[in-house]
Parts: structure tokens; sequence; C-alpha cells
């Protein structure tokens, strides 16, 4: 059924060879003297340095054809139900001139230098901007080793390499009518010269753009193949499961594990700081054992925070001063002496992820480094977070990548990794950590609480005059650099004065950030979303109260 | 305890308290991670399998409670005609975005159509309401039952 397949076995072989790895640092040193995110698609450093003397054709970050045939393809960007496993695919193939049915795919290897998104800075899978970011460097990427292919197939026919084409993973000869396979020319085309320009093809010539190709990952999630994060199984893997403080912030104060311990099944009892976790032979004993701890905690500054409390907070800041984001004219004024006022208050409650796949993450600490196997929307940064809490260099972390069941931005976190990790470092052997669907929802990254009040006045025709809008909460991310005033100038501008108002007075929104004892922050549904889940039914109001005016 | 449970037609032995859930034995202890974990309490559908061609929770199904039934996966459930019938349809029609209750998803609606060969939209919403598709699949999936039926 599948013709094409992403590579799961990856998973433990094959990239986390010493061999692939010195490969990835050579790439990197040479990206970074190159002093570009994109400049690794370019570079001679492409040049495999292990490969050279073998038969495997390595032009850049993303491509690599063995003598044996094998086209593979090194994915940047994470597949969660996007597509990206397809369409990223077809823009290499579509220069490369393969057919999506004679490539396999491999998850990237963390490397914030080869495999950065060029749109966000870093190797991460967000922000539905993947197809832009990749839309020309890697069409280059492809059209750089079709290049090379059919340079290396002139040289053997000592022909000119303008007299020759390429083709479903063949370069022909058409005027001896003499083909040959990438695979056969693979080792040739790693001596060729990396071409500094390479022509894109022109739209019109598109065989795989545009098309509606059947997705990539498809075969394998029908058949039970597919290999989530939470699916992986290196040998002797051990399955364990967690309880952290329910309070944000608490300790645990004391924990009776005798019961637990009794459980067949359960071999170990991890104490943390702020957690328990149950190591088992499988997850059902884990989950047993769980149970049967007595655990008590200390709840800490946060014992006495209520989402009730938070959200008193925010609507009190929005009766005070804040910062001012936009201010034409005198919205008060207006508003006293417009026909109609309408007056609404949104409050966005704070929302957890919920990934169908619960968070997890595997993990085996050895003496001298560390493995892990995760779906990650930021596989470097889950290295990252991995090597800091073990004090190890990056490249002593492998850290592999995998499909993953749910995004929607709770795994750009790292923070799954690191609690894997701060277990398996008491664990003899690899652990998996699968977090309980309760513990999922309640240890989310929430989308924070959000508080809104509007007023808008409409003229005696039923035409808007006047808009004022304080709000408050906490910017969904500090990690992202995404301000909860990025909505204020020019896009609600644009869309106010589309709604039909002209003559805005006075736009005063309020900002307040919350101490930092509020549960978390977030990483998905950034200022923007949120500002908006208030505004379309509110402007929705005032059409309904203008249209019956 | 010491279990034998017939799963895709051949026998495994297991040795696991009685009140396991049969879910983390075929993921951790068979490793057939084919079926999935979402909710640990019958609520997602992720986990669905058939035990006696009936779809069923494995995630609260207690191995003591499976005796000489027949388990079938999702591995296994292209070899029977409806199963393989439904995998076509989800591939025709491009059902799966992250894939995750996929797996789930295939099983009750093949468990569906082996029982019900022509299933109405109610029927089909009747025997679907209990597995989550985070995605948003059901346009496509009940779609992709109704060519399954027809086809």
């Amino acid at each position: 059924m599948a013709s094409a397949h992403i590579s799961s076995q990856a998973t433990f072989a094959g990239r986390t060879s010493t061999a692939a790895l010195s490969r990835r640092k050579l790439l990197q040193a040479a990206a970074a003297a190159g002093g570009g995110l994109m400049l690794s698609l370019h570079l001679p450093a492409t040049r495999d340095a292990e490969a050279a003397g073998t038969d495997t054709f390595t032009p850049n970050a993303f491509i690599r054809i063995g003598g044996d045939g094998q086209i593979v393809l090194t994915m940047p960007y994470v597949e969660m139900g996007q597509g990206t496993y397809t369409s990223i695919p077809m823009l290499i193939a579509e220069e490369l001139e393969v057919d999506l049915q004679q490539v396999r795919l491999e998850h990237a290897p963390p490397n914030e230098k080869l495999y950065a998104n060029p749109l966000l800075g870093i190797q991460a899978t967000g922000n539905s901007n993947a197809m832009r970011g990749a839309w020309k460097p890697l069409r280059e990427a492809g059209a750089t080793a079709r290049t090379m292919l059919v340079a290396a197939a002139a040289k053997r026919w000592n022909v000119d390499p303008a007299s020759c084409s390429a083709q479903r993973g063949e370069v022909l000869h058409a005027a001896t009518g003499r083909r040959i396979k990438y695979g056969e020319l693979a080792a040739d085309a790693a001596r060729m010269p990396i071409p500094k320009d390479v022509a894109l093809k022109a739209p019109k010539d598109f065989k795989l753009i545009g098309t509606p190709a059947k997705r990539l990952d498809t075969p394998a999630k029908v058949n039970g193949t597919a290999v989530y994060g939470i699916d992986v199984r290196p040998p002797g893997v051990k399955i364990a499961t967690l309880a952290q403080s329910p309070v944000f912030g608490g300790r645990v104060k004391s924990v009776d594990d005798a019961a637990a311990k009794a459980i067949k099944g359960v071999r170990q009892i991890v104490r943390l700081d702020d957690a328990v976790a149950v190591v088992a032979d499988h997850m059902g004993a884990a989950k047993k054992g769980l149970e049967a701890l007595v655990i008590e905690w200390d709840d800490g500054p946060n014992a006495k925070l209520t989402t009730t409390a938070i959200a008193a907070e925010l609507e009190t800041a929005t009766l005070g001063p804040g910062a001012v984001a936009q201010n034409i004219g005198d919205a008060g004024q207006a508003l006293a002496g417009a026909a109609t006022r309408i007056d609404a208050i949104y409050q966005l409650p704070f929302l957890a992820h919920a990934t169908l796949e619960p968070m997890n993450c595997t993990v085996h600490v050895r003496k001298d480094g560390c493995e892990i196997w995760v779906g990650s929307q930021a596989i470097a940064r889950a290295q990252a977070g991995a090597a800091k809490i073990l004090g190890l260099p990056l490249e002593k972390v492998v850290a592999h990548n995998h499909l993953i069941g749910g995004g929607f931005g709770r795994r750009l976190e790292e923070d799954g990794v690191v609690r894997a990790v701060q277990i398996a470092q008491q664990v003899d052997g690899p652990v998996k950590l699968v977090w309980t669907r309760e513990e999922d929802i309640q240890h989310d990254m929430y989308r924070p609480y959000w508080f809104d009040r509007i007023s808008a006045g409409l003229d005696a025709k039923g035409m808007p005059v006047a808009w004022a809008h304080r709000f408050a909460g906490r910017k969904a991310s500090d990690a992202y650099g995404v301000s909860e005033l990025g909505y204020s100038s020019h896009g609600l501008k644009r869309l106010l004065r589309e709604q039909g108002f002209r003559e805005i007075q006075r736009f005063h929104p309020v900002r307040k950030r919350l101490p930092s004892n509020a549960p978390r922050d977030v990483a998905r549904h950034l200022a923007g979303p949120l500002v908006q889940r208030s505004l379309a039914p509110f402007l929705s109001q005032i059409w309904l109260r203008a249209s019956a005016t | 305890m010491a279990f034998t449970l017939k799963v895709n037609g051949s026998p495994h032995s297991v040795d696991v308290d009685g009140d396991t859930p049969l879910l983390w034995v075929l993921r951790d202890v068979l490793g057939m991670t084919g079926t999935k974990f979402g909710c640990g309490m019958a609520l997602c559908g992720a986990c669905t399998v058939h035990v006696d061609g009936a779809p069923t929770r494995s995630c609260v199904t207690p191995v003591d409670s499976i005796g000489a039934s027949e388990i079938t996966t999702i591995e296994a459930i292209g070899k029977t005609a409806a199963g393989a019938r439904i995998q076509k349809a989800w591939l025709d029609r491009e059902v799966v975005q992250c894939g995750y209750c996929q797996s789930g998803q295939i099983m009750s609606a093949t468990a569906l159509l082996a029982s019900n060969p022509r299933p109405t939209d109610s029927d089909i919403d009747d025997a679907m309401s209990g597995n989550i598709c985070r995605c948003g699949t059901y346009v496509r999936i009940r779609d992709a039952i109704k060519q399954a039926a027809n086809g």
C-alpha cells in the first residue's frame, strides 16, 4: 500500500550514526562560515566527507541519493496533520525531477543552522508558515541536486549537459536515447562542482506543485504502522507515568510508595521536587502504581490562587491606566454624544491544547550522553532542553523526531522533554514517560485568560462613530516575542475602517502583565487570535444593531 | 497472572494483573502500537479494537474479561473484507490529518460496515460518535464510510 514511507527505523539507526552526526557538524560549520541560515542549501560543504568514498550523493541537508537508487528527503518541518510531509517533498521533487513514489522521508535531526525555519529563525514548525519559508530554498535544493546529476551524466557520456534532461529519477540524452538512473550517478554527482545559481522551473512547467497529490503519510496512518513519539520502543524500554504538583509552584512534601511498589510490574518510584513518577513494565502497571501512591504536597505560594481571582484582577486592570496602543480623537466624547452605545465584556478562559496524543517522551540517559525520542515542533529546542538539564554539550544529546498526534503549539515547548529527562536520570536504561490524560490537561501550557472591555458608539443612522477597547491579559508567549499589543496598530485600524468606523475617535487598550504566579504561559493562540475572538462577535453585534436602526 | 490472548489470529501469552487494560497489553507488552492511547476512560475512542467483531474500548477492557474471544487490531483489520474497503476509502478520500485517532476511527467504521452494509447518516453518526478527531476530519470520515458501503 505504501509506496513512500517515513523512516521510522531511523529512530534507532541511520541518523544516529557517528558518520551522520559528524556530517551534520561539518555542514553546520560550513553554514556558520557562510553566515546565512539558508546558505547550507548552496554550499559545497554539503559535500559529504564520509560519503566521498562511497556512492552516496548528499548535495545538501535535504536530499540523499544512494548508489542503490534510494532517494531520501529530510523534512525540516514536522508532520502533525497539516500535510507538510507531502507539500515539502513536492517542492523538492518538482525540481529534482523525481516522482513522489520514489522518495523516502526522514525527520530532520536537531540543527538550528541547517533546518531553521527562515521566517522564524529557529528550527520550529508553527505559525502556519512552512510553505512560505520553504518555497524558494527547497526548490533550489532540488534544482541543485538535479543540475549535478545531469552534469555527472553528461560527463560520463561526454556530451553537453544542456543536451540532457532529467525526469522521474533518470537523466536522459534525447539525441542518443541514452538514460541512466540517479542511483547509478550518485557517486559521480557527489564529485561535481556545486552550481552557484540554479534555474528554477517556471510555474507553467510544474508537474507536481499545484496538483492534488495524495498525502505520503496517510498509508501508514490507516494500517497502524505510523510511528508517533508515543509508539517508540527502544529495546528494554520501561514505561513511566507521573503526578505533578496540582498547584503550580508546589512541591512534594512526602510520598508513601509502599502500596505502589507492591504492584506487579512496578519497578521503581522516582521522586522529584515537584513530581513523582512510577516506572513500570507497562503503562497499566504504571497507572495503577500512580493511583496507589500517597503523596502529600506543599502547595507553595500559589496555594490560594484561583481562576476567579485571576479574572477579577484582569477585570480591575481594564478600569485602570495602561499602555495606549492607539489614540485618535476623543472616543469618550464621541461615545457620550452617540445615538446608540453598545458595551460588551468578553472573557476567554484558560485553554489547554488537548492534543489527542498525550504528552510523552522517551529518554535513555547513559554515562556519556543521552538519546531522546519525541514528537516535537521544535526538536532542536527539545535537544537543548535535555542538554541543559544533563549538563551535556548538544552533540551528546541525540534527538529523534517523530510524527505528532496533534501539536497546536503545545509541542513547541520542551517542558515534557525536560520532565522525561529528569526522571530518566534516575532510571537505568531507556524509559518512556507517558502523561495520563488528566496530567496532560492539568499541566498544559495554557492559552492565557483574557479580558476585553469594548464600547462602540453609533450615530442616528446606525453608522459606527466611536470605538473604545480596553483589554487585559498576559501575552501568550514570552518565548516567541509576540506582543499583546501586536494587533493594535495597522491590522485593527484597517479592520475597523473596513467595518465602517471611518470616524474612529479613540482606541485605547490597556495591557496588564500578570505577576509570575499566573499558571504558566502559553505558546499558542497568540495575541492576535485572542483579540479577534472578541472582536468578531462584537462587530457582529454592532452590525445587528446598526441594521435594526 | 498468565493469560493467553488470541490477537489477530495468533495466541499470545502475557503475565500481567487481571485488571490490566487490554490497551497496555497490546501496546507495551506485545508491542502492537497501532492501537492508540488517548484518554484511558473510554471517552475518545482512539483505543478501539474488535473483540469477537464488536468495537471495544481497549483502555477500559480488563485483560481477564476477554477469555477466549478473538481480538482484532488495526494491524490486521485490512485482512477483513470490510476493513480493506474502509482503509481504501480512507486513502481515496484523504481522510487523515495528524492520524492519531484514525486507528480507532477505522476500527469503529469497520465494525459498523461489517454489521450494517448500508448505513444511513444516522447509523454512521451513532456508530462513530464516540470517536473524537482533534483535527476535525468528521466530514471526510462520513464520506469515506459511504464510499466503502457503496463501493
